[in-house]
């Protein structure tokens, strides 16, 4: 007992000077290698795919690892801006159809997800449990599962004008945005109710206590606290939507103006596709940079959103 | 003091439900519920019942107005038994075939993770915060991106894989055209007696695509198990290390009976994520194997797009959903008892 009493205090003291001392510099050299080497493989595709955006178009498969080519020039990403593929639409056209599909769904979802998730939250009701595991049940089973039954129903929707011409729910952006929210909702909903979950109930208790009601509680003190959440929920909402790929690809096949940044990146890299790789690469730089440099700066806070939602279940 | 214990009181009743608030539970509930009823619940329902008809693409014409017929469980019956008329579609070898596909990707993922997770969290590392800042290049990267991306990577003539194997085979000697490698599409497997082929059983061997994306979902996933692992290895507290010392502990026990004590309980329920997430992993293989060759790639959920998309056999299409319900239910209710029995598991 008396030894561990002295030794105690020695051995911190110990510890303190070697952690400040840090590793000798042989070790120090073996981790840094280790580091680099791992950094090498992270960032390895991303200049090889910026390097190979870099050469000239009439090259289709560059033949060499230089990062910057012989002839380097930004004509791909110029031809990419203008007309991406053999369809005739550009990407302005593409990233805002994009932008619709992608805000709309993640906007849609969580303005409405939010007040299903308080209720679920913080309320008690007669079939709370039942409603529960249906929303668990339907987030269970991938996008893609629901693909059938959601073509022939919005297929279903047709309505002819007389004069503007026929309207095919299914062939519309609409369309697939009611297809995209049909998974969005639940998950939005479900990943709200962790995150408000871990509110802590004092306040909302004080506010009772006043006198506040449900929908003043709601309003004044579980939304502000939420705003996180409904920010994180939205954007992972956002990238869903941006870069969508089954409903999009089975819905929209016909109607080439809906056609999203998604399905144009399709079309280049398609089995028949004859895409130069300098044009793909840069496409699919231009693609991915925008939900890359949010994502990148919001990592933390992205990641604990996400992983309260998914693990508190 | 009196009226503040009744308003108490009130409130208490309200959160466990009085009839107010069963009431004002229901209005915040009817907006979801009534768009998810339409567009979510009723399209469900109504995939039940489209997997006992035959419904085709000559049925989605409505100016036909062909009706499907109602063919009981024959969609189910011809899915199971692997008698669908799309060919390469064994259901059994399908099914094996997902679940090495997520287990292999889930266990490399937790161990690189974890084993980067520890090196950056030596003692004394320089460039600590840099290092931890690049690592989560792959995870803000769009899957879709990554897929086609690394499909070029992997492409038999001008890919970078190749290209780098056949610089190092130089230094070494070996002729660069060894290294014209078709990743993707090359049929024979490399190592056939890894999942072999029983007799009578399905034909598991596994082609050279499930390397080249087992590779491309490695450089994918492990990151995100770094971020959690970083975070466990943060919680442990240095006295233990200290007293583990004090004990004469080796640095191999303290690193079993402290760090990976403490790193299980984490790390436990995010490789359970990982591995459904990984198990309805889409994109990887539609834009880099398609699947193929001869359909030995293929998972759950590029199958599924493949019956809808592809060959519009909406019917089956349904049928196979349906399954693939209760193939993911089974799942949950393994992990959910996998999650809790690791929860009782104290420090």
């Amino acid at each position: 007992m008396a030894t561990t009493a002295i030794a105690r205090p020695r051995a911190s003291r110990w510890a303190l000077r070697s952690s400040r001392g840090g590793p000798g510099l042989l070790r120090q050299a073996g981790l840094q290698a280790l580091c680099l080497f791992v950094l090498l493989t992270v960032v390895f595709p991303v200049i090889w795919v910026f390097s190979v955006s870099l050469n000239p178009l009439n090259l289709s498969k560059p033949q060499g690892l230089e990062i910057i080519p012989p002839n380097a020039t930004f004509d791909a990403y110029a031809q990419v801006l203008n007309k991406p593929t053999a369809n005739p639409i550009s990407f302005l056209e593409l990233t805002l159809n994009s932008l619709k599909i992608a805000i709309g769904t993640s906007v849609v979802s969580v303005i409405i997800g939010v007040f299903a998730a308080y209720a679920f939250s913080r309320l008690r009701f007669r079939g709370r449990a039942v409603l529960m595991l249906m929303i668990l049940a339907v987030l269970m089973l991938p996008n893609v599962a629901t693909l059938a039954p959601l073509f022939v129903l919005l297929n279903s929707v047709k309505i002819d004008w007389p004069i503007l011409g026929s309207f095919n729910l299914r062939q519309s952006l609409l369309g697939v945005g009611l297809a995209i929210i049909s998974g969005l909702l639940p998950f939005a909903i479900w990943n709200l109710k962790g995150y408000l979950d871990t509110i802590p109930k004092d306040l909302e208790e004080a506010a009772a206590v006043d006198g506040a009601g449900v929908n003043q509680t709601f309003l004044r003190i579980i939304l502000p606290l939420s705003m996180p959440a409904l920010a994180v929920t939205g954007f992972l909402g956002f990238i869903a939507g941006w870069t969508e790929f089954y409903f999009t690809s089975t819905f929209l096949s016909g109607t080439v103006q809906n056609h999203t940044l998604a399905l144009a990146l399709n079309a280049m890299v398609g089995q028949f596709a004859a895409t130069p790789w300098p044009a793909f690469s840069a496409f699919a730089i231009l693609f991915a940079l925008p939900p890359a440099i949010v994502y990148f700066f919001a990592q933390r806070w992205i990641t604990s959103g996400l992983a309260i939602g998914a693990v508190k279940g | 003091m009196a009226a503040i214990t009744a308003r108490l009181g009130a409130a208490r009743g309200r959160r466990s439900g009085g009839p107010r608030t069963q009431r004002a539970a229901y209005l915040y509930l009817v907006p979801a519920f009534l768009v998810m009823g339409v567009i979510t619940i009723y399209p469900l329902l109504y995939q039940v019942w489209m997997s006992f008809t035959d419904t085709e693409l000559k049925h989605l014409n409505l100016r036909l107005g062909l009706t499907p017929d109602f063919v009981g469980l024959q969609n189910y019956q011809n899915i199971l038994t692997s008698a669908l008329s799309i060919p390469n579609f064994d259901f059994l070898r399908l099914i094996i075939y997902n679940l090495w596909w997520a287990v292999s990707n889930v266990a490399i993922h937790l161990v690189l993770g974890v084993a980067i997770a520890l090196l950056l969290n030596a003692k004394g590392l320089w460039f600590r915060r840099f290092y931890r800042a690049m690592y989560i290049i792959p995870v803000v990267i769009p899957a879709l991106i990554v897929a086609t991306v690394w499909a070029h990577m992997f492409d038999a003539d001008s890919g970078a894989v190749n290209l780098l194997l056949a610089g190092a085979g130089g230094i070494l000697g070996i002729p660069a055209t060894v290294f014209h490698i078709d990743w993707l599409r090359q049929v024979a497997p490399p190592m056939p007696w890894l999942l072999p082929h029983p007799s009578g059983g399905p034909d598991l061997a596994l082609p050279l695509a499930y390397y080249a994306m087992l590779i491309t979902n490695t450089w994918l996933g492990w990151p995100l198990n770094s971020v959690v692992a970083t975070g466990a290895l943060q919680s442990i507290p240095n006295e233990l290390y200290e007293a583990a010392e004090i004990d004469g502990a080796t640095s191999w026990q303290k690193f079993r009976n402290v760090t990976l004590a403490y790193l299980r309980p984490a790390m436990i329920p995010y490789a359970i994520y990982g591995f459904v997430v990984t198990f309805n992993l889409f994109y990887l293989t539609f834009f880099m194997s398609g699947g193929g060759p001869n359909g030995r790639t293929q998972l759950l959920v590029t199958q599924a797009y493949y019956l809808v998309n592809n060959v519009h056999l909406y019917g089956v299409g349904a049928a196979f959903a349906v399954i693939m319900f209760f193939i993911l239910l089974v799942i949950t209710l393994i992990t959910n008892r996998l999650t809790r029995a690791t929860q009782t598991y104290t420090l």
